[in-house]
């Protein structure tokens, strides 16, 4: 009703067309902010519709529209300055002895080479355990659980799992595996704490992935006579799989720069040896980081920015090769 | 003339959603290798009644079915009946085409293999695609993805993929009303080649199209069965006052 009203009062007055603008630059949208309330407009209008304040509703929106920029590149900022500063610290100690070399008390000769592999292992069983557990729990949650009081249980918790502090999951690798099932303070211990600890995020992710799947295609599937499983593993898993590596991704570079579930757990802090099976004792890059750190001498405080350029790079490159999976695929599959 | 004989029948089926139902009471006789045509308004369960024939309703979880729905004398609803072995009989076509994001050969052979199919793969795929009318289209590009053809040969190329797995019956959901009038055309042309070998039933909004490919018509309405009969006895002399203003375009 409004919006016919609305409508016939427009189109009168641009039929009228009783006054023309004085003053072109004062027309149309990108009129610029006036004192008066009543600005000439390219429509002059009559009776209860007004453009009174017209100006400013310009006003404010490119206000917001600038504060918003600002919000977004503050982001952007913080990481330029943190880059910045790290690079300055850490860049002249960044080369080839240091990549391969152990910690040592002299700076000229440490190096980040045990926690570089620990790393490495680290994130390698991780992702061994990780993987099928979690991308199979968002199979069995999406596709096969029928809506149960059991089963909406288990997705609450699992979304409240992922909000659990990482120390926490730290305590529960502790009691479990290092105490518990007698890992030891190994890197075995340590990833299948930080599977735990990414699990929750892995299965939410994943679960979004499945559901981007249309029906439509696991109904052409049931109607061919195929399975539920038939279906998933033929159709839905392979249209899933970029949205569900992504989110595995993105799991994992959160894993790379955990600390608190590591010291806890009782990884190492000095290790002049690279791990050689899954039981051995390790140090990873972020906690050889927080051991330069803490040092009193201003030389270790550069390796530490050294380490984190390292970290950094690797957890950016595994960012982009998340980014670039999910822009290659999406091109690729249209429904 | 021979009594034809009848490949789908229901009994007193009631289908409701939760606490609303969807098709009441609804008794009819599908004869085999025939055109059925299912009409009816909007919302009067035609899509329901079509998918409690090959169970497709079973994935709807508030679903809840009374009565029987018999094929070839079984009910489908009986506990020793396998929804997946009676849909590899029972085939089903839907409204908006659902090709597999996978080639056009892959879209034929993907349901067979899984099946257990030993033949010559290659002669499935040209069998099932001369079939649906659009081998001579797609016979140079059998590995480009089936989601590259138009909309019209995508819909072909569902029916292919569900011809493919050498089906008795085949279930249609509107399976025109997302397609322009050529590829209309084409693929009712088609259905009424297929209803030699194959019993079809077909859910339309489109009278002209139930009169022009159809042999038998059931009319629903608010999820009863008003009427069923031979379309031309339907179209020209309805028995119901409520059939005459629906196929004369009064109401619907």
């Amino acid at each position: 009703m409004m919006a016919t009203m609305r409508c016939k009062a427009v189109a009168a007055a641009a039929s009228m067309q009783a006054t023309p603008p004085r003053d072109p630059a004062l027309s149309g949208a990108t009129a610029a902010p006036g004192r008066g309330d009543r600005v000439e407009t390219a429509f002059s209008t009559q009776g209860v519709w007004t453009s009174r304040g017209l100006t400013r509703r310009h006003f404010i929106n490119r206000f917001c529209a600038e504060l918003f920029r600002a919000c977004a590149s503050l982001g952007l900022l913080m990481l330029a300055l943190l880059l910045a500063s790290i690079c300055r610290d850490g860049m002249h100690w960044l080369d080839l002895q240091f990549l391969s070399s152990f910690p040592s008390r002299f700076v000229e000769k440490a190096g980040i080479k045990s926690a570089l592999w620990g790393s490495c292992w680290l994130m390698g069983l991780t992702a061994l355990f990780s993987i099928p557990v979690g991308v199979g729990a968002a199979v069995y949650l999406e596709e096969f659980a029928q809506p149960s009081k059991l089963n909406t249980f288990v997705e609450i918790n699992i979304a409240n799992l992922a909000g659990v502090p990482s120390i926490v999951y730290g305590m529960l690798g502790l009691a479990i595996f290092v105490r518990g099932l007698g890992f030891g303070r190994s890197v075995l211990a340590g990833a299948a704490t930080m599977s735990l600890l990414i699990l929750p995020f892995i299965i939410v992710a994943s679960r979004e992935a499945l559901r981007t799947v249309p029906l439509s295609i696991r109904h052409a599937a049931y109607a061919l006579g195929a399975t539920p499983w038939q279906t998933v593993r033929g159709h839905v898993l392979p249209a899933a799989l970029p949205g569900i590596l992504t989110s595995i991704i993105l799991g994992l570079s959160r894993a790379i720069g955990e600390t608190a579930p590591l010291i806890m757990i009782g990884a190492l802090t000095y290790v002049a040896f690279v791990p050689e099976g899954p039981l051995d004792a390790f140090t990873a890059l972020p906690i050889q980081i927080f051991n330069w750190a803490s040092r009193p001498q201003a030389a270790f405080h550069e390796l530490a920015a050294a380490g984190i350029i390292v970290l950094l790079a690797a957890l950016l490159s595994m960012n982009a090769v998340a980014v670039f999976i999910r822009y290659r695929f999406a091109r690729k599959l249209k429904w | 003339m021979v009594k034809p004989q009848t490949v789908l029948e229901t009994r007193n089926l009631t289908i409701r959603y939760g606490d609303s139902a969807a098709v009441i009471d609804v008794s009819l006789r599908i004869p085999a290798k025939t055109v059925t045509a299912i009409i009816g308004p909007s919302g009067c369960g035609k899509s329901t009644l079509l998918r409690a024939l090959n169970r497709m309703n079973d994935l709807v979880s508030t679903v809840s079915v009374q009565g029987e729905a018999l094929f070839h004398g079984k009910n489908l609803y009986a506990s020793d009946v396998d929804p997946v072995e009676l849909r590899q009989r029972i085939g089903m076509v839907f409204q908006k085409p659902n090709p597999f994001p996978k080639s056009i050969a892959k879209n034929i052979s993907w349901a067979p293999l899984l099946n257990g199919y030993r033949g010559d793969v290659d002669e499935l795929v040209e069998k099932s695609l001369r079939q649906a009318a659009l081998w001579h289209e797609v016979k140079h590009k059998l590995n480009d993805s089936g989601l590259e053809l138009s909309g019209g040969q995508q819909q072909r190329l569902c029916i292919a993929r569900t011809l493919a797995m050498n089906p008795e019956v085949i279930l249609l959901d509107e399976p025109c009303s997302a397609l322009d009038p050529a590829s209309t055309s084409r693929i009712e042309d088609l259905l009424v080649e297929l209803a030699g070998r194959y019993t079809i039933v077909i859910v339309t909004h489109n009278m002209q199209q139930a009169a022009r490919v159809s042999d038998y018509t059931a009319f629903l309405c608010d999820g009863r069965l008003v009427e069923f009969g031979p379309t031309d006895r339907v179209f020209t002399r309805p028995e119901n006052s409520e059939t005459e203003a629906y196929v004369t375009g009064k109401f619907g």
